[in-house]
């Protein structure tokens, strides 16, 4: 249901990305793998629209998405969950949630959708009309994935969403995710450095270096190869 | 002591005046991080504007309507056509862009209606209450002032807090690049917080003319105690701007009675250094740098 | 190897230091050319754009290089012209005495304001320089103080009349215009050195990231308070000559929008760029006049041509600030470039 062909980005004179190319089947989990500066948030911010393209096209089934703004490929069904997971700190957990499905003028969504959240994430629930300030690094993964469920995707982007997380709570996310995945058919692409994480979760796995792709194959496949493993992933 | 008590209740007035121009610098600084130094230029041209509503035989109040829509309109097309193409660009560029929007709405102001003050009508009689044989510095026009500011802030407050719009803008401005991936059309916003700060100013405008008489330069005083206001309460500070405005005016107030109306401005002077010494980002300001 | 690394970095700087004493040289027989050729009223306008480029240089130093916002240069200004009138009346030295010691003087106060400042950023920065530059010169309406400093009104300066050596008709308006063209190469040369040594150095340093610049034991506040100190000093220069040239030293002369005028001249022409001042100045100064002039010559309306003037200025500001985003010098720059890239490409 995503087609990147010939990706091309750069940031002033340094080139990010180096005409990628990546399909990504719906329902589906990929996985980005790559060292630091290999352009794996590159591409996601290409995709999403936080960047403009030089070259190339990104296609969202069948239609021509590229350089398009954010707010526009929100509407198509895209939704980003940036690095650092950008929750809105001035604001309370239920407002960060709210914002979320604030677009799609649905005033039942607006009532019903953060209950269901509230269940797929039940520390969040705890703390709902707390500023999102006094989230720990965990709850507030949960509250960026929480909030961009809220827009109902169909494909989900995530970026490093293990960074700073203790591995008990990676794994209750990770759970949640293949339940969405498992119920709504909703397909992932998620950047990580946890090479390890990734690949026991995703269905296939590309490998980003200098910007450009080096390996695409399923991440049974990859985790197995040694060299791809030494070379890339430092496992 | 009743001389106190008419300076107080004379500086509640023009701090009401001057915490509502504050709170219209600090939503434009709150949506756009610009200051808006073409404020008092464009709460004149709305003036103005009210003025010829009733110089053709409009009511009082018709004429606050058509004032208050024309600042919304101008504020949101000055945001769109001017300052969007300087937003992302150093603050000084703002700051020459919204000076030349100051002075161009002056020369404007002055070709069309000329530089002879005008009269403007008050709401509300302008003679001071009786408490007991002394007649105060106070008028219902004056309390008309207070209570359309207190009411002002009041709605701004509730339309921020508690509406899906309000709840969008402040998005827009604390996180304007996570916003968009949340769907929010955050230039929209922008133009509406510049569009509110606008009718905000109009309407400060509209409650200041009986005073001062409507002319291109009759304003300028006002941006800078506004701004000065704005600035001692924090200029990301709506609350900040209720408490800078109502100071401010209180603090003039006393300088100008009790040590002489000509050294107001330096008084303003001495209130915001002792203020911003102590506290660098005025009284409500939020400290340098965001977790997130 | 060793001996040719060790030269180098000294003619480096022999030669900055040349350059611009070429530079200050070509100015002054440009500019004593310029007013010779120019009619005396014209000769005033050159003697305005002199000392308002003084102050404008010394504010894009200020924040073009080391990012502080200052909106009160005006009121320093203001300190500079009444020093300068406040000396020739009581104290008979001679001009270039009175206007080092004026310049002195609002260097002073630069260090009193600029410690001030040096706590605060950005808006909080513009807000205070605003409340000063409003609110210094109304210390002239004091009640207290008007005896000494001639309320509104202000106070009048009496300066000389050209040296007999230079003719009996010499036009006092040129004798006054070398005198601030003097004054401002010599600013410009100073400030130039200035930028390249190592305190400029320092000051871009503080700019782009203050802690990374404490770190490297740049000394932060002292930094910004040298340059706060070092532009107020230009102002008290340019203000000087502003109250020599204009015969007169009042709190008219000096209102908000003076402030505006000096800062806009200083982005008009590029941020941190001494020639740019320049510009910005020779615009700032010349635009009212001009457009005054066409507005009286097609006989308009009363009300149409007393605004023409601030409505073409207000246009000119916001077209020359959206269309040339560095301002200016960056402009000039660009078409330079293009045209050296042209040339070089048909000479090959």
């Amino acid at each position: 249901m995503l087609d990147v062909t010939g990706l091309t980005a750069a940031y002033g004179p340094v080139r990010a990305l180096d005409g990628v190319d990546l399909h990504v089947e719906a329902g589906s989990i990929t996985a980005v793998l790559g060292a630091n500066g290999a352009g794996k948030t590159t591409l996601l911010r290409a995709i999403s629209g936080m960047l403009r393209p030089r070259a190339g096209s990104v296609r969202l089934a069948g239609r021509d998405v590229t350089g398009r703004a954010p707010e526009d490929l929100v509407r198509r069904g895209v939704s980003h969950v940036p690095e650092g997971r950008g929750v809105i700190v001035e604001l309370t957990v239920d407002e960060n949630l709210r914002l979320g499905g604030l677009w799609r003028r649905d005033r039942g969504w607006l009532r019903d959708g953060p209950a269901r959240m509230y269940e797929l994430f039940p520390p969040l629930a705890a703390r709902r009309s707390r500023r999102a300030e006094t989230l720990s690094g965990g709850e507030r993964q949960m509250l960026a994935i929480a909030r961009s469920l809220m827009s109902k995707p169909t494909l989900l982007l995530l970026d490093e969403p293990s960074l700073g997380l203790a591995p008990r709570t990676t794994a209750e996310i990770v759970a949640t995710l293949l339940q969405l995945r498992d119920d709504t058919g909703l397909t992932l692409l998620l950047v990580e450095q946890n090479a390890q994480t990734a690949l026991s979760v995703a269905d296939r796995a590309v490998v980003l270096n200098l910007g450009r792709k080096v390996e695409d194959d399923t991440a049974d496949r990859l985790a197995a190869d040694d060299r791809v493993r030494h070379a890339y992933l430092g496992l | 002591m009743l001389r106190f008590l008419d300076l107080t209740l004379a500086g509640l007035t023009s701090g009401a005046v001057y915490a509502a121009i504050a709170l219209a610098l600090v939503l434009i600084w709150r949506s756009t991080r610009i200051v808006n130094f073409a404020q008092g230029g464009m709460l004149m041209i709305t003036t103005f504007i009210a003025y010829t509503v009733i110089s053709h035989g409009g009511s009082y109040w018709l004429a606050l309507v058509v004032a208050v829509l024309s600042g919304f309109v101008l504020g949101g097309v000055v945001e769109r056509v001017l300052i969007r193409p300087v937003e992302k660009r150093p603050p000084l560029d703002a700051v020459v862009v919204t000076f030349g929007l100051l002075v161009l709405l002056q020369g404007l102001a002055g070709m069309i209606f000329g530089g002879t003050p005008r009269s403007y009508p008050p709401a509300f009689s302008i003679i001071g209450f009786r408490a007991g044989d002394h007649r105060l510095l106070f008028a219902p026009n004056d309390l008309w002032v207070v209570l359309v500011v207190c009411g002002v802030m009041v709605l701004l407050a509730v339309v921020f807090r508690w509406t899906s719009l309000g709840l969008r803008m402040r998005a827009s401005a604390f996180a304007p690049e996570v916003s968009r991936l949340l769907g929010v059309r955050v230039g929209r916003m922008l133009t509406v917080g510049w569009a509110l700060a606008a009718a905000v100013g109009a309407l400060a405008g509209v409650l200041i003319a009986p005073s001062t008489f409507v002319s291109p330069t009759a304003f300028d005083a006002f941006l800078v105690f506004g701004f000065t206001a704005a600035v001692i309460g924090g200029l990301d500070s709506p609350p900040g701007a209720l408490v800078g405005g109502v100071g401010l005016g209180l603090a003039l107030s006393y300088v100008s009675g009790y040590i002489g109306s000509d050294v107001v401005a330096l008084g303003a002077l001495v209130v915001l250094i002792a203020v911003l010494m102590v506290r660098p980002r005025g009284l409500f300001g939020s400290p340098v740098g965001r977790r997130v | 190897m060793t001996a040719l690394a060790v030269r180098a970095p000294v003619v480096w700087q022999r030669s900055t230091l040349l350059r611009h004493l070429i530079w200050a040289i070509l100015g002054g027989v440009g500019f004593y050319l310029l007013s010779v050729w120019l009619s005396p009223f014209r000769d005033l306008q050159l003697a305005q754009i002199s000392y308002t480029a003084i102050a404008a240089a010394g504010l894009t130093v200020l924040s073009g290089l080391s990012g502080q916002i200052s909106l009160g240069h005006g009121a320093l200004m203001a300190v500079g012209a009444y020093s300068t009138a406040l000396l020739l009346e009581h104290q008979h030295w001679k001009l270039g005495v009175v206007l080092i010691v004026a310049t002195a003087i609002t260097a002073g106060v630069g260090v009193l304001v600029g410690a001030a400042a040096a706590r605060l950023r950005g808006p909080y920065l513009a807000g205070a320089t605003l409340a000063l530059a409003v609110g210094l010169p109304s210390l002239a309406n004091y009640h207290r103080l008007r005896e000494t400093l001639g309320g509104e009104n202000g106070l009048t300066v009496v300066s000389g009349p050209p040296p007999l050596s230079l003719g009996e008709t010499f036009p006092v308006e040129r004798w006054q215009a070398w005198i601030c063209g003097l004054c401002l190469i010599i600013t410009l040369f100073v400030l130039a050195n200035l930028v390249r040594s190592r305190v400029g150095r320092d000051m871009r340093l503080v700019r782009e990231d203050e802690d990374a610049a404490a770190l490297s034991g740049v000394h932060v506040a002292r930094v910004q308070v040298l340059t706060f100190t070092i532009s107020a000093a230009c102002a008290g220069l340019g203000g000087g000559l502003l109250a020599y040239v204009n015969s007169l030293a009042a709190p008219g002369a000096f209102p908000l929008s003076l402030s505006l005028s000096l800062l806009t001249a200083a982005v008009l022409g590029g941020l941190g760029s001494l020639a740019g001042a320049v510009y910005g100045s020779v615009i700032v100064t010349l635009l009212p006049t001009w457009s005054s002039d066409i507005a009286q010559s097609a006989h308009l309306s009363r009300n149409v041509y007393a605004n023409l003037p601030l409505v073409v200025y207000g246009v000119v500001l916001i077209g020359v600030i959206v269309l040339f985003p560095g301002g200016l010098q960056a402009g000039v720059l660009r078409v330079w470039r293009a045209v050296r890239v042209t040339i070089r490409g048909r000479l090959r």
